[in-house]
């Protein structure tokens, strides 16, 4: 039987999420043993044409161009994940959407008329019908190895979604609000990095967005009266890597 | 009518971003070389105005998902600049850590999976596993050995968390750092196997002029601190940097590309760190550059990845020193309060040297920021390379003429997506 066909795709974003597959050193002979690498321009020059088995695609859509080439990709493959902060919420670039493009062109670029941009960075399914979405700025790869290999073998991939807050407690990490009076982000924040922040002294800002039915109102008022953050500390902290996620994008938005 | 040629590679493959190259040939004469670059842009130095000082190394981590740590060196140093803070002692050393860790990820990341298979004709690091796994299991060790650096120090592999102006969020613990120094050991001969790899590739003759520009320290190789010096005598302080160096307008392309004032175009990288500090390698890295054939000063691109081999062995040699000294911080980051003022700062990406300046308000809110990536100060001598390169090969048939120009492009390990957002770029796509 012919290996299932594997496509790995970039648009606006920094290459962190595909390089992750690069960086599962113990693991990429087998997932290159599992599929073929029909198309990845990052790690190989042989770039063979579609219909591709499962798309990964990175990055947000930033370009009258990549919102056309996003509608290819989606009818050249069976399946599409998207993995990363880009593509799942439009990523840091996103904050444009809060300004004005043509200002920012003109701060970076001495010659705008050069540029043509959108004036939002939007994630993938703004576009296309995304079969899954995989979280994090950058994702973990160890949840991308399990959703290739839920793929692999027809299963639903067991990534939980359960916030950084409990990530916290089964790790046994003192809560860095409560001992540290750090604003956190943990109660709200999709879990999938292992509470990384908190085991650093160190409070969460965001990298896997909000997850599901977040509290960030509650959160943001907490972080005013018991921390003394101020509003603009608090819409700072929901306006990062996912501040185009609805949820991030209203509390940024009440508070900044 | 003129005889016309063209040579184009449509989507650069095996380099980090979207770039493209256009060659255009007119009675056996290279008219015009473009190194097209369509990543769209993301406008970091506009959305950073308004943000704290404090957010700008986890920030402008995003600008490169391949050299993370580096942004974030230039990001801090910058910052505690604008501050007037020094950072000094084991803090520093641990720093200089990290950004070892970074090397060594980075570097056999080019060496093995983006550049070894250009040497023996193969399309993929998959394909060059299948004749010899036994190369590429050493490559995945070596590069694991960088990542759990930087995953140590910095808290995870791409945009670690750990980075803070002023220092680190938290310092490892002695069990966390003497597992590190054990998983290393093994690394040098990994390190030391692959120089001796690499040596052994077929280079083109093609020796070429450059002027070269990196950081320069007294006592050490560099990674984070020195003076900007080149091989025709400049030496500048990180500070001066506006004052020599300008972004021009070409008139055959739409890309801004750095220049020296006083002289044009010039080369940054592992080829320019190591003419410019030989002397400062380890004694095993040193002798390592030797036993490959290398002299003091090597000028040919293709060779570069002799280079990066050879600064892999010192990265992981360094990495072993500063972690067997045994002095620690007792402190996780030195106190700093923001002022109003300006910050500048280099340190050494693995592609070469990356320039951050910024300007704040009181309250440590940036009000300006700059970033000059190594990738668009050498796009104007990667163009120039080519033009050189091709002349003589004209009579080769297109595909291998492509084949080659591909190659000589991947000879400086391009970070497209980190010059892109302060590039002028025409995303015009053919």
């Amino acid at each position: 039987m012919a290996k299932p066909r594997l496509a790995v795709w970039k648009f606006a974003s920094c290459d962190g999420c595909q390089l992750s597959l690069l960086d599962c050193e113990d693991e990429l002979l087998a997932v290159a043993g599992a599929v073929d690498l029909a198309y990845f321009p990052e790690a190989s020059s042989d770039m063979q044409p579609g219909p591709y088995d499962l798309s990964l695609v990175e990055g947000s859509i930033t370009t009258t161009h990549d919102a056309e080439r996003i509608l290819e990709v989606r009818r050249q493959s069976r399946v599409v994940i998207t993995i990363g902060a880009c593509a799942t919420a439009g990523g840091i670039q996103a904050l444009r959407n809060f300004a004005d493009v043509e200002e920012f062109t003109r701060a970076v670029y001495a010659t705008p008329a050069y540029i043509k941009t959108l004036k939002t960075s939007t994630p993938i399914a703004d576009h296309i019908h995304v079969d899954f979405e995989l979280r994090g700025c950058p994702i973990n790869k160890y949840q991308l190895l399990e959703v290739i290999n839920a793929f692999l073998h027809g299963r639903k991939p067991l990534v939980r979604a359960h916030s950084v807050c409990v990530e916290c407690k089964r790790k046994g990490t003192v809560c860095v609000t409560v001992a540290r009076g750090e604003p956190c982000l943990g109660p709200v924040t999709h879990g999938g990095c292992g509470a990384l922040c908190p085991s650093y002294h160190r409070g969460c800002f965001g990298c896997y967005g909000p997850k599901e039915l977040p509290n960030t109102s509650s959160l943001a008022h907490w972080a005013r009266t018991e921390l003394g953050a101020s509003d603009a500390d608090i819409a700072r902290l929901y306006h990062n890597f996912n501040a185009w996620s609805e949820p991030f994008r209203q509390e940024g938005q009440r508070d900044g | 009518m003129a005889e016309q040629r063209t040579i184009k590679v449509d989507y650069m493959a095996r380099v980090e971003g979207e770039g493209a190259l256009d060659v255009l040939i007119e009675d056996q004469e290279v008219k015009d070389v473009k190194l097209r670059i369509f990543e769209p842009p993301r406008f970091f130095e506009a959305f950073l105005r308004g943000r704290s000082f404090m957010e700008a190394p986890d920030i402008t981590a995003r600008i490169c998902g391949i050299c993370p740590v580096a942004y974030q060196m230039s990001a801090v140093h910058a910052m505690e600049d604008a501050c007037g803070v020094k950072v000094d002692g084991p803090l520093r050393a641990l720093r200089r850590l990290l950004y070892c860790g970074e090397w060594i990820e980075s570097h056999v990341l080019h060496i093995y999976m983006l550049h070894a298979p250009d040497f023996l004709g193969k399309s993929n690091v998959v394909e060059l596993a299948a004749q010899h796994p036994e190369i590429v299991q050493r490559g995945l060790r070596l590069k694991k050995a960088g990542n759990e650096i930087v995953a140590l120090m910095g808290g995870r592999e791409i945009h670690p968390i750990n980075v803070r102006v002023g220092g680190f969020y938290r310092i490892p613990t002695p069990g966390e750092f003497a597992t590190l120094a054990e998983k290393l050991k093994a690394a040098r001969d990994d390190a030391l196997a692959t120089v001796a790899w690499v040596k052994g590739f077929e280079f083109p003759d093609f020796e070429q002029d450059y002027e070269f520009v990196s950081l320069s320290h007294p006592a050490e190789y560099p990674f984070n601190e020195g003076r900007i010096v080149s091989s025709r005598g400049l030496n500048i302080n990180a500070r001066d940097y506006h004052e020599h160096f300008a972004e021009e307008h070409v008139p055959h392309s739409t890309a801004l590309h750095c220049r020296l004032k006083a002289r044009g175009h010039y080369k940054v990288g592992p080829l320019a760190r190591y003419a410019l500090n030989h002397d400062l390698l380890s004694p095993l890295a040193r002798q390592a550059a030797q036993d490959a054939g290398l002299g003091r000063v090597c000028c040919n691109p293709f060779q570069s990845i002799v280079v990066r081999a050879v600064e892999t062995v010192y990265a992981v040699d360094e990495a072993l020193r500063i972690l067997e000294a045994a002095e620690r911080p007792h402190q996780p980051c030195v106190e700093l309060r923001p002022r109003a003022g300006r910050g500048l700062a280099a340190t050494e990406a693995p592609r070469g040297l990356l320039h951050h300046t910024y300007e704040l308000d009181e309250q440590g809110r940036i009000t300006f920021a700059q970033i000059i990536p190594p990738t668009s100060q050498n796009q104007a001598t990667i163009e120039a390379d080519l033009r050189r390169f091709i002349a003589p090969r004209l009579h080769l048939p297109d595909d291998q003429l492509r084949w080659q120009c591909e190659q000589a492009v991947r000879n400086y390990d391009p970070c497209i997506s980190c010059s892109t957002h302060f590039l002028k770029l025409n995303v015009e796509r053919r």
